[in-house]
């Protein structure tokens, strides 16, 4: 019997080629193509009055100069609104080089190629830009305050507006017994990949075609928006990505500018160009997220059951709204997570600001939302002297209630319908993990030492897999070895050993015989990308789809030449056998030698396909009219709608009564995926998301001055965790499988950071005593709040150091 | 073009020579005058510790020296401390713990860890923590790094134990 692999824990096939320096990143590739830099503004909103590159001009090593006036047609056009939307109003986006204004520090303005980077670098910093300054609006309070503006012709700054409603929330907050208000802040992150991006592009001349490499997230995405900005027929334009460092949702965003002109060059002149981004450059002109301001109101009954929920929020979208509004779309709807508010209103204005433009990071929206609403489920039990678990647990959405559809559009513009979910269960391992009835008794013993801890919950609801599809192209080849092509791409989720695990079990091959491709539009031209965790999900299923296709045929072609029927036949290890008589067999690898009929034999084994092999019937065509040669199998997998995968997280904090330094000393974590293909790289998502909830919670921001310049643009100033910063992280799983996927798998990717910042905010409240409202929290910060607080400036909270009083 | 320096360097165990400019980073004149790639940069400023490389053993950034600088020494990449089919314990042991995802800081931890362990051959989990704690990762969270180091510990013990055997063994 084969060894099943969907659910083990199997060794990464990627890996030995990673650990020994034969990775081929972007960067790693064209070392003789020309490099390009930029002149990128200083600063965040100006008017560009003159652009002088005279003294450039004789740079050693420079090939070329171009500024927004050289560049023609589409090239020079504002980059598309990739995700338009009826509530985005006033949808701006940048170009490829700015052209008259600059709407952020970043932008780019002047396109240098040379010989290599440090000529490039050379030419870039002897070119002068006059600059006529205009007022930067940096901020959500400052942008929502509209006395100046980023755009001109944009009132209020606002991009966006959205209100969604369901039930009768002015009625049901009107007879609420209990109300509470909260105003929340979550600040800027952002991805932060430790690969920046990059763009390789090579134009034959011969051939009229352009190949390019992108460290991106959709190789579909930008291989389409390449053609249509260059001109060029869609065949003649392939999208490779290459091992790719990390994105984090960051190299979704396409197309940069880079991705546009770096092609664009190499047509032009004939030759390889390479950008390859430096960390300065993916601080300031990537991509950012988090950054939002929330007002939350609360009506609720004696129990803590929630009757009435009125939230509005400003969402901080930068400068530009090229990736639409999808991330306060996500906010407005994940909020709710596992609860079921009698009735819901938000409304969100999205607004611009002269900062780095906004797209998904690892969340996308979430963790703000959950945010809103982890901060409100704590307030409520406070308020009611009710143990914070129980109050939610008073909320939750009971599995009997699934699936459960809480009346809004979601941000694949499909309903926000819950699939699946055990949260009381998912609520009850997670005491269990953490030791939540006995925590009084711990800290009783703390405090008896002169120490200040704290316990901290959060809960969260994640739709994951939105389509609209992913594809799968299987090609078994005579030797046997399976090649697995799926267009969806590739940033260390170890894709090609979890689709291999489907494959293998889908085919009955052994792994080994496995080979996925991904992100490359050569081998899958249809395919969407790799975000919102929807990887496992969406080619997941079309792998096994495109498996099972592959399989009939081998199966059938199997049933002809023994002689048997399809249906008595099974496969094994790679051995196609009848049930009950084993010796009756052929290799699946024949299966791929007698389906593809030959004229001339390339080897041994093709001779059994040629044509005066074997018996055929003559009255039948080689190929039957319904057939095609070859053994393979294509499908896609192309969901209805999303698939809610759910985790509930709780954290032990220390804070010093002194320094105000803070601790985690436990981090508790479950988690509920649904079917797991492999539990050790599900295991290493979460880990890696704890990490960015921690950093979100207590290390990173964008720090931006008034004026708009980004002050820890670099690792010195920016504090992306090390190890010394995360937690051990104990983990606990669930698996409710999705009824909505052959698979049963929902997402995992971006778990792990969506409630990081609720949790640790959670578990300081509940060390210090009084509200904590704004993350991520320093211990200046906390320092600071404990001034306040003595002060009389901020409240106490109502409970006293006991997190299960009744 | 800039003036060109002489440079004779010995990079996991192979001599090269070549002439380059002073500013060349030895990051750059590892990875695309000497092709070895592995090596990666992810800030150039000498704080994520990708670019992490051995100089005569002891770890170093090579973003944050010139080309020129590493004349006469030896430098060992993560190309010379293992191959895919002769893995060094390092490699191994991130391979078996799952300690990497995108695997762009993983040349970086591999020889920071290598150079750890021939000082420190059995540390704690607290202990391996520390180590590591000055190479940033953004994929792993570290929990399996820190894994990866104690398995690499105890592989490196018994590929020695092996050796020791093998020379009590009677001729």
């Amino acid at each position: 019997m084969t060894t099943r692999q969907f659910g083990a824990p199997v060794q990464r096939r990627e890996d030995p080629r990673l650990v020994t320096g034969n990775g081929r990143y972007l960067d790693d590739l064209g070392h003789t193509a020309y490099e390009a830099a930029f002149v990128r503004s200083p600063h965040a909103h100006a008017r560009i009055v003159d652009i002088d590159v005279t003294e450039a001009l004789d740079t050693p090593g420079l090939v070329g100069i171009w500024t927004h006036e050289d560049l023609e047609g589409p090239v020079g056009e504002h980059l598309p609104v990739l995700i338009p939307h009826p509530a985005l109003i006033a949808p701006r986006t940048g170009r490829a080089l700015a052209k008259d204004e600059v709407n952020h520090v970043g932008e780019a303005i002047v396109f240098v190629v040379a010989e290599d980077r440090y000529a490039a670098e050379d030419a870039a910093a002897k070119i002068r830009v006059d600059y006529e300054f205009l007022p930067a609006v940096v901020g959500v309070e400052k942008s929502r305050t509209a006395t100046e503006l980023v755009h001109d012709d944009v009132p209020g700054n606002v991009s966006a507006h959205l209100l969604q409603e369901v039930g009768d929330l002015d009625a049901a907050m009107a007879g609420a017994p209990h109300r509470l208000s909260l105003d929340l802040s979550i600040e800027r992150s952002a991805s932060i990949p430790m690969e920046g991006k990059g763009v390789y592009a090579k134009w034959d001349s011969d051939a009229e075609h352009l190949t390019l490499w992108s460290s991106t997230q959709t190789s579909t995405g930008v291989r389409a928006a390449v053609a249509t900005r260059l001109g060029l027929p869609l065949a003649k334009v392939d999208c490779i990505t290459p091992d790719v460092g990390g994105g984090f949702g960051s190299k979704i965003m396409h197309p940069w500018p880079e991705e546009v002109l770096v092609p664009w060059a190499a047509m032009i002149l004939g030759h390889d160009v390479k950008w390859t981004e430096d960390r300065r450059e993916h601080f300031i002109s990537s991509t950012h997220e988090r950054g939002q301001l929330q007002q939350v109101e609360v009506g609720f009954d004696d129990e803590g059951r929630v009757l009435a929920l009125d939230v509005k929020f400003w969402h901080d979208n930068g400068a530009y709204t090229p990736y639409g509004i999808i991330v306060p779309i996500i906010t407005a709807t994940q909020l709710l997570g596992p609860y079921k508010p009698g009735t819901y209103r938000v409304e969100f204005w999205s607004l611009y600001t002269n900062t780095v433009l906004v797209t998904p990071y690892r969340g996308a929206g979430r963790p703000q939302g959950v945010f809103a609403m982890e901060r409100t489920m704590d307030a409520i039990a406070d308020y009611l002297g009710i143990d914070r678990a129980e109050v939610r647990s008073r909320n939750f959405i009971l599995p009997e209630e699934m699936p459960y559809d809480h009346g809004l559009m979601f941000q694949d513009g499909r309903p926000l319908k819950y699939d699946s979910g055990d949260f009381p269960a998912s609520l009850a391992k997670l005491k269990a993990l953490v030791g939540w009835d006995d925590f009084a008794a711990y800290r009783e013993e703390a405090e008896k030492h002169g120490r200040r801890v704290g316990l901290g919950i959060g809960c969260y609801v994640e739709g994951t897999g939105v389509g609209p599809y992913e594809g799968a192209h299987i090609v078994i080849e005579t030797s046997g070895r399976v090649n697995v092509a799926t267009g969806l791409t590739t940033q260390g989720q170890g894709h090609q050993t979890a689709f291999a695990q489907i494959v293998a079990d889908e085919l009955g091959v052994p792994l080994e015989s496995v080979h996925v491709t991904t992100g490359d539009t050569r081998k899958m031209a249809y395919a969407v990308g790799t975000f919102a965790s929807r990887a496992a999900v969406m080619s997941g299923n079309a792998v096994a789809l495109a498996a099972r296709n592959a399989r009939a045929k081998a199966l059938k072609i199997a049933a002809d030449a023994l002689e048997v029927s399809a249906d008595d036949l099974e496969i094994e290890d790679g051995v196609i056998s009848v049930k009950g008589a084993p010796d009756t067999r052929m290799d699946i690898g024949m299966t791929a030698v007698l389906s593809n009929p030959l004229r001339y034999a390339f080897d041994e084994a093709a001779k059994a396909a040629t044509q005066f092999a074997g018996t055929f019937d003559p009255d039948k065509p080689p190929v039957a009219d319904d057939e095609e040669p070859g053994l393979e199998g294509k499908d896609f997998y192309s969901p209805t709608q999303a698939t809610f995968a759910n985790g509930m997280h709780a954290a032990v904090v220390e804070t010093d009564p002194v320094t105000a330094e803070i601790r985690i000393l436990r981090y508790c974590v479950i988690h509920d995926c649904g079917t797991m293909i492999n539990p050790m790289i599900v295991e290493g998502q979460v880990h890696g998301g704890v990490a960015q909830g921690v950093g979100g919670a207590l290390y990173e921001r964008m720090v931006y001055d008034e004026s708009g310049q980004l002050l820890n643009a670099s690792f010195m100033d920016f504090l992306m965790p090390y190890a010394s910063e995360v937690p051990h992280v104990e983990t606990d799983h669930l698996e409710t499988p999705s009824p909505l996927n052959p698979l049963g798998i929902k997402g995992a990717g971006e778990a792990g950071t969506i409630p990081g910042s609720a949790v640790i905010a959670s578990a300081i409240e509940d060390a210090e005593g009084f509200p904590i409202t704004r993350m991520p929290i320093s211990p200046v910060e906390l320092w600071e709040l404990r001034q306040r607080h003595e002060r009389g400036e901020i409240p106490s909270l109502r409970r006293a150091h006991s997190t299960t009083t009744e | 073009m800039s003036e060109l320096f002489p440079v004779s360097v010995s990079v996991n165990g192979v001599a090269h020579g070549a002439s380059v400019p002073a500013r060349r980073l030895l990051s750059d004149f590892l990875r695309h005058d000497l092709r070895l790639t592995g090596t990666h940069v992810g800030c150039e400023h000498g704080v994520c510790g990708a670019c992490t490389v051995l100089l005569d053993g002891a770890p170093v950034r090579s973003c944050l020296m010139f080309a020129v600088q590493a004349a006469g020494h030896e430098i060992t990449t993560v190309e010379g401390c293992g191959t895919i089919e002769a893995m060094g314990p390092v490699q191994q042991a991130l391979t078996e713990s799952h300690g990497l995802q995108c695997g762009f800081c993983t040349p970086g931890f591999i020889t920071t860890i290598t150079a750890y362990l021939r000082e420190n051959p059995e540390p704690t989990a607290e202990e391996a923590r520390e180590a590591i704690s000055g190479n940033l990762c953004r994929c792993t969270g570290y929990q399996n790094i820190v894994k990866s180091v104690l398995r690499a510990a105890e592989i490196i013990r018994g590929t020695d134990a092996e050796a020791d055997d093998r020379q009590e063994a009677p001729a």
